[in-house]
């Protein structure tokens, strides 16, 4: 038993079979890459995990509870934060203000009517969302309008907000796309060095290799929406049937 | 002061000296001139002003921080005075029971119609408020016409109970000052009104801004503004989005009650016009032209287009004639049909066109307009000087 236990989920899109007979175990305090060609189904199963999408078959428990039908901030708010494949922040608010949002909503939970103190006047969230910027080495940018920053520091400042809110599942999708060398170098690090820090278990879908094989513990193939093996990083690597099905490819 | 920034601090200081002081700055031409048409100095036109920013702002709340675009917030600001005007004709003629029925009634509405139409976002968001308020105007002339007296609107009359009233006065009034009542200064050629009602509408209406303030700085205005940036990763934040859109579509709703309440306390009569999706639009037009989410916007919207459409309503042909008699003949009859489309009852044509050309060349309204020119000034300034780097 992990932490997030996923039992025969199945989704199909029309005539399309994304997800059949996923089954798969994220266990506490580790991280757990989820690789596969493009199309394989990885986005949709993380959707299925978050409240995105439901599955029609199988179960999705999370710490012993189910997570289907529950609305997307009550997964949230059971402990599961996901970064996206392609970066959600909020454009038109400040950096710090992007920070300040989740440290509130693990505060104050769902829905808390605070219309009358000033928020910069809440020492607590402040100094915990500068903390956080100053850790995400974006200080220096807590004024900017985060929507003009660039895609390495968006997808810097999103998984600085999932972290601020002490996820006990951090689901990551594809955080390196589309990132210049220095940049995934950057987030690889940091990745790194929030799993040597913090009691987090980490769920992250990747493409490049590289990355993958400097923080996984575990890997999971997913090939035409269903895993194809699951295993150690160093036995993935000389595995026949991924590189026939996956590492072959182009990337 | 009172618990805000600097800065807003500043703003409110501002806005209450020009509004206390309105009488004397929209009265800038003496009496007899004849620019003295283009003063805006007179209470019943000042009170328009601050009641219609107090809609505005309210307005703004929900469409300025969430983005939750409302066409039919009209129904408020006519439940607002329909209210007012019951407590009148059941208690008495003191606004301080209307005033209060007319938000309660305004925010009930609201949770309800606001409960529906936020299950929906964007245009269809949009058109269940568009169809809440028609309704609302409809029912208000038929099956509604017991609390609405239909077409003849909702007024007072002698043989109505108003079971406070006593030897109260008849007029509206604040615990015996009289709304109407007003004193009149002369120095030199000027003329300057004071009067009650628009002063009680003044205060009002700063305290409306000043809590409007203090709601865009606390934490349940930056959730609203995070439903507006991206309400999906709020939702993924742990954020439940519609409470807080209920709330904002709640707290507007009252603004809007409230100011039709004053409206009815100016003049205590209520019409299923008000309720039109016109005035709907109008608010609409007043928060965008003034500056969309920025706190003074929606005042300074709602006191140009009033001042407008004062101005632009009220000349007709004849004043036209005599502008352009300077023209030969045929030419002057051509010119004044022309202009005569845009002023009296086509006023609306002007407002479409100013409003056409805010929204292409100063998406921002005139707080961007603002902006722009300050920076016009500060840009001069700069390249006086030596630069810092
Ligand atoms: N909402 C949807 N409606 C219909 N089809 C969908 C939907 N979402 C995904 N699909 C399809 O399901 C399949 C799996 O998509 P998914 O996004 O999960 O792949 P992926 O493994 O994340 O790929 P990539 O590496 O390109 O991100 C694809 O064929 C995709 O076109
Ligand atoms: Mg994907």
């Amino acid at each position: 038993m992990g932490i997030l236990d996923i039992k025969d989920v199945g989704k199909r899109f029309g005539g399309l079979q994304a997800l059949s007979n996923v089954n798969l175990s994220v266990h506490e305090n580790t991280v757990h890459a989820i690789i596969g060609p493009n199309g394989a189904g990885k986005s949709t199963l993380l959707n299925c995990l978050i409240g995105k999408l439901i599955p029609d078959t199988g179960s999705v428990m999370f710490a012993g509870e189910s997570v289907l039908g529950r609305s997307a901030h009550e997964i949230n708010q059971m402990g599961i934060s996901r970064v996206f494949q392609t970066p959600e922040i909020f454009g038109d608010l400040t950096v710090m203000e992007n920070m300040m949002i989740p440290i509130f909503a693990k505060r104050d939970g769902a829905f808390e009517l605070a219309a009358i103190k000033s928020f910069m006047s809440q020492k607590d969230i402040v100094e915990k969302a500068e903390e956080m910027l100053v850790d995400m080495n974006m200080a220096d940018k807590r004024h900017m309008h985060a929507a003009a920053m660039s895609r390495g520091d968006k997808r810097r400042l999103e998984i600085g907000m999932c972290l601020s809110q002490e996820p006990r599942l951090l689901l990551l999708d594809e955080p390196t796309a589309g990132m210049a060398r220095a940049d995934t170098n950057n987030t690889i690090d940091l990745l790194k060095q929030i799993k040597a820090e913090r009691d987090i278990t980490i769920a992250i879908i990747e493409h490049d290799m590289h990355v993958v094989f400097s923080l996984a513990d575990r890997i999971t193939v997913l090939a035409q929406g269903t895993p194809l093996v699951e295993d150690t990083p160093e036995k993935i690597k000389g595995h026949p049937k991924v590189k026939e099905a996956y590492l072959g490819e182009a990337h | 002061m009172f618990g805000l920034e600097k800065q807003d601090s500043r703003l409110l200081i501002v806005v209450a000296i020009l509004t206390m002081c309105a009488p004397f700055i929209l009265n800038p031409f003496p009496a007899e001139s004849a620019l003295a048409q283009f003063n805006a100095g007179y209470p019943d036109l000042m009170q328009r002003f601050v009641i219609f920013g107090i809609f505005a702002i309210g307005f703004n709340i929900l469409f300025g921080l969430t983005g939750y675009l409302s066409f039919g917030h009209a129904a408020f600001l006519g439940i607002g005075s329909y209210s007012a005007v019951w407590m009148f004709k059941l208690l008495s003629y003191n606004v301080v029971p209307a005033l209060i029925l007319s938000v309660i009634t305004a925010g009930l509405f609201a949770v309800v119609i606001g409960y529906i139409s936020l299950r929906r976002s964007g245009i269809y968001f949009s058109i269940l408020t568009l169809a809440f308020a028609q309704m609302s105007y409809n029912m208000a002339y038929s099956v509604l016409t017991p609390l609405t007296n239909g077409e003849t609107g909702l007024q007072v009359y002698s043989n109505d109970p108003q079971y406070l009233k006593g030897d109260g006065p008849d007029v509206t009034h604040l615990f015996g000052f009289e709304m109407r009542a007003a004193s009149e200064l002369n120095i030199g050629g000027w003329t300057f009104d004071f009067s009650i009602g628009y002063y009680l509408s003044a205060l009002i209406m700063l305290a409306s801004f000043y809590l409007a303030i203090r709601i865009f700085r606390s934490p349940f205005g930056l959730m609203l503004r995070a439903i507006k940036a991206n309400q999906t990763r709020l939702n993924y934040t742990g954020i439940s989005t519609r409470p807080y859109t209920l709330a904002a579509f709640v707290i507007s709703g009252m603004y809007a009650g409230l100011a039709g309440g004053l409206l009815a306390c100016m003049d205590p009569l209520a019409g299923a016009e008000r309720m039109q999706w016109t005035a709907s639009g109008e608010v609409v037009l007043m928060t965008i032209l003034g500056g969309v989410g920025t706190l003074l916007g929606p005042i300074l919207g709602a006191g140009f287009i009033k001042y407008a459409e004062n101005i632009f309503s009220k000349i007709n042909e004849n004043v036209l004639h005599s502008w352009f008699s300077f023209l030969p003949d045929g030419l002057e009859s051509a010119v004044v049909w022309f202009f005569a489309r845009f002023v009296g009852e086509g006023w609306h044509m002007t407002l479409g066109l100013m409003f056409m050309l805010i929204v292409i060349f100063l998406p921002g309204g005139l707080i961007e307009g603002g902006q722009r020119i300050g920076r016009l000034f500060k840009g001069k300034s700069a390249s006086n000087n030596p630069p810092a780097e």
